[in-house]
């Protein structure tokens, strides 16, 4: 049985009095790529924004490695999310900064490297996003899909055990959403990280899912789990079926 | 355990490193230039690989140390074979290896003589700008004046709230303070002549003809000016405002608009309010301190301030609403596309707000006196 890197018990979402989702309850295997999907609008980043610890729940506990995120004190949780790396929708990126110093702000902060060494690791990042060449360049001088690749650069840029990508190829071309998930499948394979990703990409969640979670819009909790391949193959409910075949008939 | 290397020949004139234990970001890594220095010292290497049997766990700075290494040895005729280096470090470095090299950017440098007239011309695009813009204020006032500008009517009450009724409590304050503060020090000097009755007159005049307007145009530009250039400049960011231009709003009739009517309506009302309050002021200390009584000092203060004080008054504030609006709006719009752009946004409307309050006070006051008001 394989081991779980986050654990979400019985968790409730909501803004106010609307709740957004209720009762999830789902494992994100360790080094594997877990796929989060549900219509535009279902709570999907909130979902992030709950396993991140930026907001907490309203019912329920997330657990990183077994260890009650919320129930755990400050200097730990501290501790846990320098384990973790993000890809915000919006990509995020600090835009006073250039792209060589948004990535090397992570390195600056949390290791002992020295300057040169940090340079390298910020070009060969870059590379690895395909945008080699780009150090110079401020996020206000890239475009949509380059910065949510230069944000890519930067959530990857410690290493993190656990990756979090929210819509990694949304503004993406075929091409370069295409490398995108080989780098995503080359992340887990070559450092075992464990990977979480929010899409709609279809060829994406068979392309790199290997679990996956639909969040049902309706019925405001998962209604379906497992290999989105097996979902696919057998859709427990109308709903998943409609999303994995873009509203089309199973033929 | 941290990370090390260790160099073993083979026949055929060929290195191998034999990577051991773990080459991880913060433990420390091998350097690579002790590495390269040992090879290039041992003649007739032609090729180098590497041994990972015995490599523990490793992340980037493995893959860092390749690429440097490779760096290293790029002059010296020593090849670097990567095919002994764990499977996935080596797909990673020709993932890297295969994204396409953007166009790094030119610098260039000019001569001094050329950035000079570069600067020159920045400037002179930058004062056009001005002009543009009002004149594209100009315009929509025209178009507000025939009813066919586009805007929000809530828009403006939005902003006749927030900069009239919201400023209220710090506008009472500082006037009631200005007033007190004038009152006083003209008292000091006043009653060595016996003359402290005229405090009323001192207070009267000076806050309702120019004091009562400068002060709340100061509050205004440093509240409602730097608000004005943050907002606008945040919509700037987020591409709001280039949004309502591809649907053929005119931006400035949209934003600019309702914000400088809404000002410069809400500025005579907040400075005819700031007379009174400083009016008040004076008032206290001509009670408390001196024993003027109220009538009198009420009387006092009437027959000081003629009505051509208040409209003055009045005028200045109008005007000062007008430039505050402009200030904050233009840098606003003018704001880069980064968060400190915004921030520096914000200072330049205090800032020149602030300045062409004085220069339009210094300008009035020298008009009135050529007119004899
Ligand atoms: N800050 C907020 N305050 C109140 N409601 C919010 C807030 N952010 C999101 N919501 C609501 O929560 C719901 C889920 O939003 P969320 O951003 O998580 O959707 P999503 O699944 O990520 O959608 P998308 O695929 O479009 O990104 C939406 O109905 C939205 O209206
Ligand atoms: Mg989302």
């Amino acid at each position: 049985m394989e081991t779980a890197a986050i654990k979400i018990e019985n968790l409730t979402m909501a803004y106010g009095d609307n709740v957004i989702q209720r009762d999830l309850t789902f494992e994100v295997p360790e080094g594997k790529v877990t796929v989060i999907m549900g219509g535009s609008g279902c709570g999907k980043s909130t979902l992030l924004r709950h396993m991140l610890g930026l907001v907490e729940p309203k019912r329920g506990r997330v657990l990183y490695w077994g260890e009650d995120f919320w129930g755990a004190d400050e200097a730990r949780r501290l501790s846990i999310m320098r384990r973790i790396g993000v890809l915000y929708q919006g990509g995020a990126l600090w835009s006073s900064m250039t792209l060589a110093e948004n990535v090397a702000l992570p390195l600056k902060e949390f290791t002992r490297l020295t300057e040169r060494e940090i340079q390298e690791l910020v070009s060969l990042k870059l590379a690895l996003v395909g945008l080699a060449g780009f150090e110079d360049f401020y996020p206000a001088e890239l475009s949509g899909g380059m910065r949510k690749r230069a944000a890519l650069a930067r959530a990857i840029a410690l290493d993190p055990e656990i990756l979090f990508f929210d819509e990694p190829s949304a503004g993406l071309d075929p091409v370069s959403a295409r490398r995108l998930d080989e780098l995503i499948l080359e992340l887990k394979e070559s450092l075992g990280a464990t990977i979480v990703v929010v899409t709609h990409e279809l060829a994406s969640i068979f392309a790199v899912g290997d679990h996956s979670v639909f969040l049902d819009s309706v019925e405001k909790t998962i209604t379906a789990m497992g290999p989105p391949k097996d979902l696919l193959a057998h859709p427990p409910n109308e709903r998943v079926r409609e999303f994995l075949t873009r509203g089309g008939s199973l033929n | 355990m941290r990370g090390s290397v260790a160099l073993r020949l083979e026949p055929g004139g060929r290195a191998v490193l034999a990577l051991r234990g773990q080459f991880l970001l913060d433990g420390g890594v091998p350097s690579h230039e002790e590495v390269a220095r040992d090879l290039k010292d041992l003649k007739g290497i032609s090729s180098v690989g590497f041994d990972c049997g015995e490599l523990g766990k490793w992340d980037s700075s493995l893959l860092a140390f390749v690429l440097r290494l490779e760096g290293e040895l790029g002059g010296s005729g020593i090849v670097v074979e990567r095919s002994g280096l764990p499977k996935g470090a080596k797909r990673l470095l020709d993932l890297a290896a295969s994204s396409p090299r953007g166009q790094a950017r030119e610098r260039e440098r000019g001569s001094l003589f050329l950035r000079t007239g570069q600067w020159a011309s920045s400037q002179m695009i930058k004062s056009w700008d001005v002009v543009g813009f009002l004149g594209e204020v100009s315009w929509s006032m025209g178009r507000l004046v025939t009813g066919r500008a586009r805007f929000r009517g809530s828009d403006l009450l939005h902003v006749m709230h927030r900069c009239g009724v919201d400023a209220l409590p710090i506008v009472s304050l500082i006037s009631f303070l200005v007033g007190l503060i004038l009152a006083f020090v003209g008292a000091v000097q006043l009653r060595v002549f016996g003359a402290q009755i005229f405090v009323a007159a001192l207070v009267g005049i000076g806050m309702v003809r120019v004091l009562g307007a400068i002060m709340t145009g100061i509050i205004m530009a440093g509240r409602t000016g730097a608000a004005f250039a943050a907002e606008l400049g945040t919509m700037e960011l987020n591409e709001e405002i280039d949004a309502l231009r591809t649907l053929g709003i005119p931006p400035v009739e949209f934003l600019v608009l309702p914000r400088m009517v809404g000002l410069s309506l809400m500025m005579p009302l907040l400075c005819v309010y700031s007379d009174l309050l400083g009016i008040l002021g004076g008032l206290s200390v001509g009670v408390v301190m001196l024993d003027i009584n109220i009538q009198e000092y009420l009387r006092m203060t009437r027959e000081a301030v003629k009505p051509s004080y208040f409209w003055i008054g009045v005028f200045h504030s109008f005007v000062f609403g007008v430039l505050v609006a402009i200030t904050g709006c233009f840098h606003g719009m003018r704001a880069g596309r980064s968060a400190s752009s915004v921030g520096q946004a914000a200072t330049s409307a205090v800032v020149s707000g602030i300045v062409s309050i004085i220069v339009a006070t210094a300008v009035i006051t020298y008009l009135c006196q050529v007119l004899g008001l």
